[in-house]
């Protein structure tokens, strides 16, 4: 099962080191990643591989809205399918 | 290969613009549960329907956490309950285990209270139809629907007399709540067997033993689209409502898979209607305002939501080969914050939200009347709806509310989706003689259209 892990909020310093991680202690795999500045916005978007998470998808979800709240950014983790669905043919 | 802007375009339309899966119906066949006593059926609706969709809400949770995506209601339709009711005396008791059976899952509504007479009556028709305003009084979830008409078979105008007394007992009966029993009935002509929308969703006799059917909804994301074409020309406007409409219908017809998928009961249909809720931002007049009126109601409205409901279809046919129910534009008054101001403004009234009917995907829908319309005029304004509908070919139907003591340029508060409104005058001449008549008005002509 693979999913868009999405980071949006003000830059500082340590954002992407946190979330890597984060995701590195559940055993999720980063497949590609795209970081960049959306009109001052500090905006990071993943494609994860959750093939060997070792916790629910819940409790992911959780944990990164945990570090969210930490770093003062929004997490969210969501299947990839509804963006394949929206974006292609 | 990671695509930030589409990604982000995806997100913006759920958090911003409101794009949301209204709905996850799922449509259960009752057939089997009639038995030799009023009792038995009950109790075998009841068992049937508990058994049946038992996982529906947590699947329902489980699929909007996973992909992000609001899912806003969990429902149930049945069988058009007239068609168990052979044994069943007094069909309160049918509604009564429907509503338990429906909050013992934790759906938010359960349709199919239901008769269709469009071309006659039995006698369990009308033990169900004089049944449905204390139906509607003793239970919270359950909503009802009546099929008054449909193009093979015209208007049956004895049934239409019948609605009218049955939305003014409704409104008597539930008169504490501003006759909020009325927000839950609705009468039909041409209505379709696989909606998945309330209050009007019932499961057709050709339909299998359980389907998924999906509404998903987002006028806000069409408005916001819109915003970025000021200006040009009408070609253009159409084009982004098309393709807004296929990511949506696309969107819902992966959910509807997922969910099918994970309850293990056949997928339907994706019905991609913009359903408007009383929330800034999630507004269809608001999308026909973005097109150059100044304010709903006025001439070119009824131009402006025809291209509308038309270009929401055609992109909806274009993302999924099983785009079914009401698929267009609803416009239901107090559900629309642009609705309700054109109303209060006296912009928008009767006459213009029944021409509108002729191009939208239902009704008049959610409209407040005073309390002291007699029911002749609440089945006059059937019989017109009807009439557009059957001539047309096409679903229409009514949802009104006449307010037990209240009168035009009064507010009316129903809350949550169902939103607030001002009340609306309707025609003060008397059509009891009209309605008085009876009898069926003959199915239309299908040729020498002009």
């Amino acid at each position: 099962m693979k999913a868009i892990i999405t980071v949006l909020g003000a830059d500082r310093t340590g954002i992407i080191a946190k979330v890597s991680g984060k995701l590195f202690d559940n055993g999720v795999n980063i497949l590609d990643i795209s970081q960049t500045i959306l009109s001052g916005y500090f905006t990071m978007a993943m494609l994860v591989d959750l093939s060997e998470m070792s916790c629910s998808f819940p409790e992911m979800v959780g944990a990164l809205n945990e570090l969210g709240s930490e770093l003062g950014v929004q997490i969210r983790m969501q299947r990839s399918e509804i963006f394949d669905a929206m974006h292609r043919m | 290969m990671l695509n930030t802007s589409e990604i982000m375009a995806t997100i913006k339309m759920i958090e911003e613009q409101k794009l949301d899966i209204r709905t996850i119906t799922m449509g259960i066949s009752l057939l089997d549960c009639i038995a030799d006593s009023e009792d038995a059926t009950c109790q075998k609706v009841y068992d049937r329907i508990t058994r049946q969709a038992q996982n529906l809400v947590k699947v329902g949770e489980d699929i909007e956490r996973e992909f992000g995506i609001p899912i806003v209601n969990k429902r149930v339709s049945i069988t058009p309950a007239a068609l168990l009711c052979g044994n069943i005396q007094n069909p309160v008791k049918l509604a009564k285990a429907l509503d338990q059976a429906g909050k013992a899952i934790g759906v938010n509504f359960i349709g199919g209270f239901s008769a269709l007479v469009q071309k006659g009556a039995t006698a369990a028709d009308l033990r169900l139809m004089r049944a449905i305003p204390q139906a509607l009084s003793e239970t919270d979830i359950v909503c009802s629907s009546v099929n008054v008409a449909s193009t093979r078979a015209g208007i049956n105008m004895d049934a239409v007399r019948m609605v009218g007394e049955i939305i003014k007992e409704t409104a008597e009966l539930t008169r504490d709540k501003d006759g909020f029993g009325c927000a839950k009935f609705v009468a039909f002509a041409n209505a379709v067997e696989d909606n998945p929308f309330m209050a009007g969703a019932f499961h057709g006799v050709g339909e299998p033993d359980a389907i998924i059917n999906v509404g998903v909804s987002g006028p806000g994301v069409v408005k916001r689209a819109l915003e970025q074409v000021k200006g040009q020309p009408f070609d253009v406007v159409a084009e982004v409502i098309k393709k807004t409409a296929f990511q949506v219908t696309r969107m819902g017809q992966m959910v509807a898979q997922e969910a099918s998928k994970r309850l293990n009961v056949p997928f339907g249909i994706v019905d991609l209607s913009l359903a408007p809720t009383p929330a800034m931002g999630d507004s269809v007049a608001h999308i026909l305002e973005e097109m150059g009126l100044e304010r709903t109601g006025q001439h070119g409205t009824t131009a402006a939501l025809a291209l509308l409901n038309d270009a929401v279809k055609k992109g909806g046919v274009m993302a999924s080969s099983s785009v079914g129910g009401l698929s267009g534009a609803f416009i239901p008054v107090s559900e629309d914050i642009g609705m309700i101001e054109a109303a209060a403004q006296g912009t928008l009234g009767l006459d213009k939200l029944e021409a509108m009917t002729c191009v939208c995907s239902v009704g008049l829908d959610m409209i407040a009347v005073p309390g002291d319309t007699p029911a002749s005029t609440l089945s006059a304004i059937l019989a017109d709806e009807a009439a557009i509908g059957v001539i047309n070919t096409k679903t229409t139907a009514i949802r009104l509310v006449p307010v037990p003591g209240k009168g035009v340029g009064e507010w009316v508060e129903f809350g949550g989706l169902l939103g607030r409104a001002p009340i609306v005058p309707v025609h003060t001449e008397s059509a009891e003689d009209f309605i008085a008549r009876g009898g069926r008005i003959p199915a239309p002509l299908n040729s020498l259209k002009n």
